[in-house]
Parts: C-alpha cells; sequence; structure tokens
C-alpha cells in the first residue's frame, strides 16, 4: 500500500521522506478497515486513507454513512474488525489494552451528545483531560479558566451541565476537547447547537489549533462551515465506503508541519 | 502502591457520591458483628476446652463400690502412692445430692447403698497402674477411672464447635467478600458513563480502579468499625454476665492474644473488602466497558 506513495522513499511503515529528505509521517493510516458491531454486517468497508499531520478535514455523508462510527475508530472507542489502523505512526493493530490510554491523551474529541459528566462543574469537565493526564491544581486553574472565558462561559465555570443551555453544554464539550492541546481533534457536529457566531468563533477556534499542528477532523452537514475553511479537505461516507474519486486521502500530498 | 489512599478533592468529586450513601457499609458492619461474635464464641471454646482438658489431664477418681467401709484404707493408699499430689474423698452428701438428681428423694435414702468416690491429682509421669495395684489391695472391687476417658466426648464436643466457629468465620468472610463484589458491579453500572468518558479521555484501568478502591476502602473501613464496636459492646455484656448468654459462657475466658485478635478482624475485613473490590473492579473494566 505504501508502494503508492509516488515519488517518496519509505523509510518503516507509515513514513516517507520528500524530495528534500523532509520525514514526512501520516498521522492517521486506515488500510483495508472494515468495521461491524456484533455479528450485523459491516458498517465500514475497505477504507483506506491517510490523514497528514496538520490537516484539516470534513467528514460528510448522508445519516447512516458511517461517519461516528469512522470517528470512534479514529478516538479509539472501537477496534477495527479487519485491517490494519495507524495513529501518529504506530500500528494499532496489535496494541495491548493498556497502551491505548497515552495515544487517546493525544486526541481531543467533542461528542455529538457532548458526554459531559452531569455532577460535575463546567470547570471540572474541563479540567477532566489536565488531571486524568497528572496536573497539578495549580498547573489546571489558569488554563481552564482561560479556556472557559475564551468559549464565553467564564462566568458559567461553576455551572452543572444540566444547568447549561445546549449550546453551552456544546462549548463545554470542545473546550474539554481542545484544553490539552491535541495532536488530533475529533469532532462530531461541534456546531450543531450554537448559533451562527458561536460557531464562527469555534471554527476559529479549530483553525487556530489547526495552525499551531493539530490535526483536525470534523464531521458535519453544515456546508456554511466547510466553505468558510479554505485548504480543508473532504471526505465523503456513503454506506460505509469512502468516496475519493480523485485519490487524494489514499495518496495525499504533504500538509503543513509534515516536515 | 498506597497511592490510591490520598485523593484530590476533585477526584474524591468524580464519583459523586457521599460514604455510607449505599449498603455496603452497612453489609459489612453485619457481616463484622456477625465475624467477631462467632470468633469470640470460637476463641472461648478453645479456651473453655484448653482448661477443662488441662484440669482433666491429672485428675482421677477411684470408685469404692462398698461405700465407706474401704475408704480410710483407700485414701491411705492413694496418698503414699509417689507423684499423687493432692487427695480428696468426696462427702457422701454430695454423692447423695448428685444421685437424688436422678432418683429423687429416694436418693437420700439410707438404704440405698451408695459407693464412695476418692478424687486424687497426680503430677505428669506418674505411674497409675501402681496405684491402680494399691487401690485395688487396699478395697477389693475398687477402680480407677482417668478423667480424660469420661471427659472425652465433651473435648471432643468442644473442638469440634470450635472448628464450626472457625468454618463459620471463614464462610461469613467469603460471604462479605461476595458482598463487596456485588457492590463493586453496582458501582460500575452506575457509574459506567463517567467510566466511558474517562476512559475516552484517556484515563487508564488504575486510575478509574482508584477511584472505586478508596470509595469501597472507606465504606468498609467505616462498616467494620462500626461493626466491631456493636461486638464489641455485646461482647462485654456477655463477659459481665449480664445475660443468659454470659452464664453459658460462664468460666470461658478471652486471653490477651484473643482479644489482639478480635480487634484485628475489622482491619483485616476492610483489607480484604479493599483487595477483592480492586479485583472485581479491573477484571469487569477489562471485559465489560
Amino acid at each position: 500500500m505504501r508502494a503508492q506513495w509516488q515519488g517518496d522513499e519509505i523509510r518503516q511503515p507509515g513514513e516517507r521522506v520528500d524530495g528534500e529528505g523532509h520525514v514526512l509521517t501520516p498521522i492517521v493510516e486506515f488500510d483495508s478497515i472494515g468495521l461491524r458491531y456484533g455479528t450485523g454486517a459491516e458498517v465500514l468497508r475497505d477504507l483506506d486513507f491517510r490523514l497528514s499531520k496538520g490537516g484539516f478535514y470534513f467528514l460528510t455523508g448522508p445519516s447512516g454513512a458511517g461517519k461516528t462510527s469512522l470517528l470512534k475508530l479514529l478516538y479509539l472507542a472501537q477496534r477495527p474488525t479487519r485491517g490494519r489502523l495507524a495513529l501518529f505512526g504506530e500500528d494499532l493493530s496489535d496494541a495491548t489494552r493498556d497502551s491505548l490510554p497515552n495515544f487517546r491523551r493525544r486526541i481531543g474529541v467533542v461528542f455529538q451528545d457532548f458526554r459531559l459528566i452531569r455532577h460535575l462543574s463546567a470547570f471540572d469537565n474541563v479540567a477532566l483531560p489536565l488531571r486524568i493526564g497528572g496536573a497539578s491544581e495549580q498547573a489546571v486553574e489558569g488554563p481552564v479558566r482561560e479556556m472557559l472565558a475564551w468559549v464565553g462561559l467564564a462566568d458559567r465555570a461553576s455551572a452543572r451541565p444540566p444547568t447549561l443551555s445546549g449550546g453551552e453544554q456544546q462549548r463545554v464539550a470542545i473546550a474539554r476537547a481542545v484544553i490539552n492541546r491535541p495532536e488530533l481533534l475529533v469532532a462530531d457536529e461541534p456546531t450543531g447547537n450554537v448559533d451562527a457566531d458561536m460557531a464562527k468563533r469555534l471554527l476559529h477556534l479549530f483553525t487556530a489549533l489547526n495552525r499551531l499542528g493539530t490535526t483536525v477532523v470534523v464531521a458535519t452537514h453544515d456546508i456554511g462551515l466547510i466553505s468558510a475553511t479554505p485548504g480543508a479537505q473532504i471526505i465523503r461516507l456513503e454506506n460505509g465506503a469512502m468516496i475519493d474519486p480523485t485519490g487524494l486521502l489514499k495518496n495525499p500530498p504533504p500538509q503543513r508541519g509534515d516536515a | 502502591m498506597f497511592d490510591w489512599l490520598f485523593a484530590t478533592p476533585s477526584e474524591r468529586r468524580l464519583l459523586g457520591t457521599r460514604p455510607l450513601s449505599g449498603p455496603t457499609p452497612w453489609v459489612i458492619a453485619i457481616m463484622t458483628f456477625s465475624i467477631m461474635i462467632v470468633a469470640a464464641a470460637g476463641l472461648a471454646l478453645a479456651d473453655t476446652a484448653s482448661r477443662v482438658a488441662a484440669g482433666a489431664q491429672a485428675r482421677y477418681s477411684a470408685q469404692i463400690p462398698d461405700g465407706n467401709r474401704h475408704l480410710p484404707a483407700t485414701l491411705q493408699a492413694i496418698r503414699s502412692a509417689p507423684g499423687v499430689t493432692s487427695v480428696e474423698a468426696v462427702p457422701e452428701a454430695d454423692m447423695r445430692k448428685v444421685l437424688e438428681r436422678w432418683l429423687g428423694p429416694a436418693g437420700a435414702s439410707a438404704d440405698l447403698p451408695v459407693p464412695a468416690l476418692v478424687s486424687f491429682d497426680v503430677r505428669p509421669g506418674t505411674d497409675i497402674a501402681a496405684i491402680e495395684h494399691r487401690v485395688a489391695a487396699a478395697a477389693p472391687g475398687a477402680k480407677v477411672i482417668a478423667h480424660r476417658d469420661s471427659l472425652g466426648p465433651l473435648l471432643h464436643s468442644l473442638r469440634a464447635l470450635q472448628w464450626l466457629a472457625g468454618a463459620l468465620v471463614l464462610l461469613l468472610g467469603g460471604a462479605c467478600a461476595a458482598a463487596v463484589v456485588l457492590a463493586a458491579r453496582g458501582a460500575l453500572d452506575t457509574h459506567r458513563f463517567t467510566i466511558e468518558v474517562m476512559h475516552g479521555i484517556g484515563a487508564t484501568d488504575h486510575q478509574v480502579t482508584n477511584l472505586f478502591q478508596r470509595k469501597i476502602a472507606i465504606d468498609a473501613l467505616i462498616g467494620s468499625l462500626l461493626g466491631g464496636i456493636a461486638a464489641a459492646l455485646v461482647l462485654l455484656g456477655l463477659a459481665a454476665g449480664a445475660s443468659f448468654a454470659g452464664e453459658l459462657m460462664g468460666g470461658a475466658t478471652l486471653g490477651p492474644v484473643d482479644l489482639v485478635a478480635l480487634g484485628l478482624i475489622p482491619l483485616a475485613l476492610t483489607g480484604l473488602a479493599t483487595w477483592v473490590a480492586r479485583s472485581a473492579v479491573l477484571a469487569t473494566l477489562r471485559t465489560a466497558i
């Protein structure tokens, strides 16, 4: 499969070198990936693509196409039932359960249903990734306050999710996903519950993170969001299979931050 | 190794439940109470059996069928035998009192022949056969009876009860462990969403397990202390002879070692509950969540 990286020298699995000798490592590699739940039919099949480090991708497709399942594979909530999945240059086909948390800490996730812990305050929900990563309380306070202020919830830090509106909950979920400056940010319909102005601000946040090197994958139906992000690539799923007529997803060009 | 013991306030907030909020502490309190009472009974029985066995080991009786006629000669023969430390003739009045319990007023009748009985103690290693010869010479037809032979069945029963108490302690300990496993699984079900979110963010199984282990350890410590205090109060009441049970246990005592062993039961149960909770949570996380 990697022999199709035309013009590049293959050095080791997942790693290639451009004409100037820079090492180019895709952050996500899917090789012939399939996924089924239990004994049901495959919901994803024969997925072959690579996401370059620093890329910005929109995942689109009709409802039931498998977008959420694909995102679950990306944030390691599911393992593929066949094929090879590599993240951050490491093959996860035989990864042990104990090794997965270290990968998950490098990924930020915005869930469609927010997945906020109801009995924790907005502050504690946003601080969770830092605390799980072992940060001290002193190291948590400043960044969390700053992030809450950024998403416009500075005065709601002690509010619990049930007392927040849908949009506020979504902003807390986004703050939690990006507080760790993840290498890969995966978002499932992140602007579904916010107004146009907040959607614009969130997109700014995503593009700012992207400029700092974070690879961003956003599942969305929002054409406005896609058109407002020049340079982003579109991954389209239909019936569990990827539509990639140009072959760019299978053989992507080098992206900013690859070198 | 014990980092799970020390939780930050934010870690304590993660499970969002207060100590004593579920049935676990109360189940463990009842188990601790039961185990301590049964263990105390077992230890008291062991003490009683030891004392009865020690007393019976050196004690003998000489039974003289024709009453008091040969009693003085028999007393003299036993008293002069080497190894004998004390000799005592059981008064005829006492013998008749015993008979009265079985025969009623007829037992006190002078027409009823009553055998004479001499109790004596010997030093360890004393030649009992020589004493039997002396007794037979002084009172033809008399026989010497070892108390340990007559008390054998009682001692066997006491030992059996002691083992039964030990088995009950183990069974109750097992039931306590099973209750903790159920409590741990129930807690995992209750907090499934929180665990999924934590895992999704990168928490390890050990980080999740520490939360539950700490909660169950605190519940178990509170429960076992409550149960232990209740059991101690009951045992103090029994020791003071303030109840019928106290009468039943009259004479049985608990030594310092026994008291230390009883005092360690709540701590041992807390340790058991904590270890079982950790194992159960880790096993469940690896298979189900």
